[in-house]
């Protein structure tokens, strides 16, 4: 993993709650890099994370929404959050359920703009 | 028509699930030397066929190329195009190695088609049930046994 993903992958994944962070591949649902605790199935989150964001853009889209620019993915044991970035990565977090929402948004976007 | 068919029945329920989960458009299982055990997607006799034999000669390819490389088989091959991906991967089951041969488009992805593919290895390997002896081939068997492979697959 090269400094500048792991400097970024660590400003998400120093937030509180925040189980994982991963950069992934939008087209392919694959791992580019990853910040994950033990447990946290990467290659699962980022296939399905990625399938479910290119599912949201058509809706979004299909809506005349545009392409969203955050997903929240909330369950009762856990949460899901996407940011997009350049090049058709995605930023994606994974955390607990009762996770700051807002900070790491926060942070995924920052972490968003760093690798435009 | 149905899409999925299958020779050997334990093989279905694994296989409809993975075309499920992935959305694939087309899917083969079959041996190393190319022989079919299911099929998802494919109309024609011929296409299974033709797609069955380049897959197992890919998949000879590579291991002669591991051995001249001197290094294990490799597992699995990827190859991304614009509209459509190909996904060629081999498992091991009771019966020995089967190869899964899968084509899958936009609608899918790489991520999905490999998550997906490690359950139905496992899946099969569960499922398949314990060699049987081998029985002395026979001329008349050959072209009885090949029908009702055809009759399976395409429901002729």
């Amino acid at each position: 993993m090269t400094e500048q993903y792991r400097q970024v992958l660590d400003r998400v994944t120093r937030v509180r709650g925040v189980r994982g962070a991963m950069l992934v591949a939008g087209e392919d649902g694959l791992v580019v890099a990853e910040s994950l605790m033990e447990g946290v199935r990467g290659n699962a989150v980022a296939a399905l994370a990625a399938s479910l964001v290119k599912r949201f853009r058509q809706a979004a889209e299909a809506a005349g929404a545009g392409m969203p620019d955050f997903l929240h993915l909330q369950g009762e044991g856990g949460t899901l959050l996407s940011v997009p970035a350049a090049d058709g990565v995605l930023v994606v977090a994974v955390g607990d359920a009762d996770l700051n929402v807002g900070l790491v948004r926060l942070e995924m976007l920052r972490a968003a703009e760093v690798l435009e | 028509m149905k899409k999925t068919r299958a020779v050997e029945a334990w093989t279905l329920e694994p296989l409809e699930r993975f075309i499920g989960e992935t959305g694939a458009r087309l899917t083969l299982l079959m041996t190393p030397a190319g022989q079919v055990l299911a099929q998802h997607g494919f109309t024609r006799a011929v296409d299974v066929m033709s797609a069955a034999a380049l897959g197992a000669a890919i998949m000879a390819s590579t291991v002669e190329l591991a051995k001249l490389m001197e290094t294990r088989e490799f597992t699995a091959l990827n190859h991304q195009g614009v509209e459509h991906g190909i996904f060629l991967a081999g498992f091991a089951t009771p019966r020995g190695r089967l190869l899964a041969l899968v084509v899958y488009g936009t609608e899918s992805s790489m991520g999905l088609v490999q998550l997906f593919f490690e359950d139905l290895a496992a899946q099969l390997d569960a499922a398949c049930p314990p060699v049987e002896r081998k029985k002395p081939v026979l001329a008349a068997d050959f072209e009885r046994e090949l029908n009702e492979s055809l009759s399976a697959l395409f429901g002729g």
